[in-house]
């Protein structure tokens, strides 16, 4: 009966001696190479052919080795060592053979086999010999006996000292676990950062990758705001039209119904009719037509036409800016009018819409009371969400007693 | 009169050619998208066209531009536009020719099927019916800008945005509750205000309400 403890600690060093086991041959593969081309240069003097042959094997033997050492980590060690971002194209041209060359993971692979391949390698024989030696040294009081008298004396001199090597013996096997546990790791470790590619590199992949799929979920979110406005406007919004011009004929058609029935129809009617007026405004929040067929400079001037203040818009425009772009501007100025119209207390509004570079600058400013804190009011803030998804930066200047301007500069090119 | 209808909603369809036949007008045909729509005028040549804004296949503005093609086309065709909501870019665009036997309308005036039918009439004899939330909309912003609709007195805004929706003088005079003479008065004097020459007095208001439209930001 084994514990449980023991039967994982003997699995791990299994796995680990497996693992360091592995490692000698390919730790030593380009030693032959190396030590045969400064050999024969030394011997022979004739450089110029034993030198070039032996880089060049070692130069293309470097990717083949570094692709064992990533199978070995994989296949016996579960490590998954991150493959440095492979060059953009892939044909083999002497630009990219250059460029493989300059690639400091280059440099750090080979050094990796080079230098820190031997010293890998005899760590791993060292381990490797601990269970052997250990075994022996563990058991030599028991079979020592055995021996001729001269082989005896000649391998352990006096007889007592065979307890200190039964001792040291059984020391070594009890160290065997921890050895290989901490040679396999350091070797993971010295992989994972000379094979694998850098931390900055790691980084700006991770960045690249979130950055990417982040413009994927706002294209995606835009996609659904419009596939919902065109379901509700093809779909709830005809019906509930063709509804209150079904009610309208009723009573234009039935003049003399009965004055409760008469009652209920132009009750109805009246319903059906704010049921449009509620659900367009609230369709039109999500995403006009207007703005994907004529842009912002329309879309917008809809929306100033719709403010129950004067507004006064201007959109200098020269091209149109991306559609995520111009949604996310469009929100601004809808949300910011809102604002107006509900908190400011306003007699007048000016939105100014401009291209400085490569942002575009939107900029809403009213008369009114002042105070809007961008912290506090949750339209500011999810304003300002709205804005930070696409990078953009959203200024929010209200004293007490006005006049209130909201900026939002979002970035036109990335 | 006959007409023709371009709304690819087939149940708001079925209501409007019930509408249209209520109002006295027959219903050649209709249509459910912009090519089919010429394609019905060019074939049936009627005195009205009924078109909704947003159609297949793009779903945006197939309504608007079909709209014009048929003014330039047949100027006689008489043509209201139905939309879900108001684009002042889509009415500017409409009236930026002739401002005669054009209209623009929210769907939901439908409902009312009466005024609606009197506006689509009036249309159709070659006047104007602009939703009031558009004039309404164009009121407000014209407060903004330096011209000459500033020197009108408040009621005679009010007078000049009924007038806009392409309401007569016996129409006005009907939604603002005041007199008949009162109404020819005030238009009298908008047409001072907005030094319209005194010729055709039919023409000046079509004048008046272009003026009006012409300052909208296009």
């Amino acid at each position: 009966m084994i514990s449980p403890g023991l039967r994982r600690s003997v699995l791990r060093t299994r796995r680990d001696a497996g693992f360091l086991a592995a490692g000698v041959l390919p730790h030593l593969g380009l030693i032959p190479v190396w030590s045969w081309g400064v050999a024969t240069t030394a011997r022979t003097g004739n450089w110029p052919l034993a030198l070039p042959t032996s880089v060049a094997v070692i130069l293309l033997g470097v990717p083949v080795l570094t692709a064992v050492q990533r199978a070995r980590h994989r296949a016996l060690l579960g490590v998954v060592l991150p493959r440095p971002t492979p060059a953009p194209e892939q044909q083999r041209s002497w630009a990219a053979a250059a460029r493989w060359l300059r690639a400091p993971r280059t440099w750090g692979q080979l050094g990796y086999h080079l230098l820190l391949g031997p010293v890998l390698a005899v760590s791993e024989l060292l381990v490797l010999m601990a269970l052997p030696v250990g075994l022996a040294g563990a058991t030599c009081s028991a079979w020592a006996w055995e021996l001729p008298v001269e082989v005896r004396e000649e391998w352990f001199g006096d007889t007592t000292q065979l307890p200190c090597y039964t001792l040291g013996g059984l020391v070594l096997l009890c160290a065997i676990p921890w050895a290989a546990g901490a040679a396999a790791r350091g070797e993971s470790r010295a992989a994972m950062a000379l094979l694998g590619p850098s931390s900055a590199q790691q980084l700006r992949e991770r960045v690249d990758e979130l950055d990417q799929s982040r413009t994927g979920l706002i294209e995606a979110v835009d996609a659904e705001r419009r596939r919902i406005e065109r379901d509700l406007h093809d779909g709830t919004q005809q019906r509930l039209v063709s509804l209150a011009v079904n009610l309208g004929l009723a009573m234009a058609t039935q003049p003399d119904l009965p004055a409760g029935a008469r009652e209920a129809l132009a009750g109805a009617h009246l319903e059906a009719k704010q049921a449009i007026e509620e659900l367009n405004d609230l369709v039109r929040g999500l995403h006009p037509a207007v703005l994907e067929d004529r842009g912002l400079d329309a879309a917008l001037s809809g929306l100033a036409a719709r403010a129950p203040l004067p507004v006064r818009l201007r959109v200098d425009l020269e091209q149109r800016a991306a559609p995520a772009v111009e949604s996310v501007a469009y929100f601004v100025v809808s949300e910011a009018l809102t604002n107006v119209t509900k908190h400011a207390r306003a007699t007048r509004a000016e939105v100014t819409v401009r291209r400085v570079g490569k942002v575009l600058r939107v900029n809403i400013t009213d008369d009114g009371l002042g105070g809007a804190d961008a912290c506090a009011g949750t339209g500011l803030s999810g304003l300002a969400k709205r804005v930070g998804s696409i990078d953009g930066t959203l200024q929010v200047s209200s004293p007490i007693g006005g006049p209130t301007t909201v900026t939002a500069e979002l970035p036109c090119e990335r | 009169m006959r007409a023709v209808i371009a709304e690819d909603s087939v149940l708001l369809r079925v209501g409007l050619v019930k509408v249209l036949e209520m109002g006295g007008f027959q219903v050649a045909t209709e249509a459910g998208d912009g090519e089919a729509l010429l394609a019905a005028v060019a074939e049936h040549r009627p005195e009205l066209a009924l078109v909704d804004v947003r159609m297949p296949p793009g779903f945006t503005d197939e309504g608007v531009r079909a709209a014009v093609e048929i003014r330039r086309r047949w100027p006689g065709t008489a043509v209201v536009l139905l939309s879900q909501y108001v684009e002042e870019r889509y009415a500017a665009e409409l009236l930026s020719t002739n401002t005669g036997g054009v209209g623009y309308l929210l769907k939901q005036r439908v409902a009312d099927v009466a005024e609606f039918v009197a506006a689509v009439r009036r249309v159709a004899e070659g006047g104007t019916a602009l939703d009031p939330q558009v004039v309404s909309q164009l009121l407000l912003r014209r407060d903004l800008d330096l011209d000459p609709l500033k020197r009108l007195t408040p009621r005679e805004r009010d007078v000049l945005g009924v007038m806009a929706e392409g309401r007569s003088n016996a129409g006005i005079a009907q939604a603002l509750v005041v007199s008949e003479s009162a109404v020819a008065k005030h238009i009298n004097n908008i047409f001072a205000k907005l030094d319209l020459p005194t010729a055709d007095a039919d023409h000046r208001r079509v004048l008046a309400v272009l003026r009006f439209l012409a300052a909208s930001g296009t």
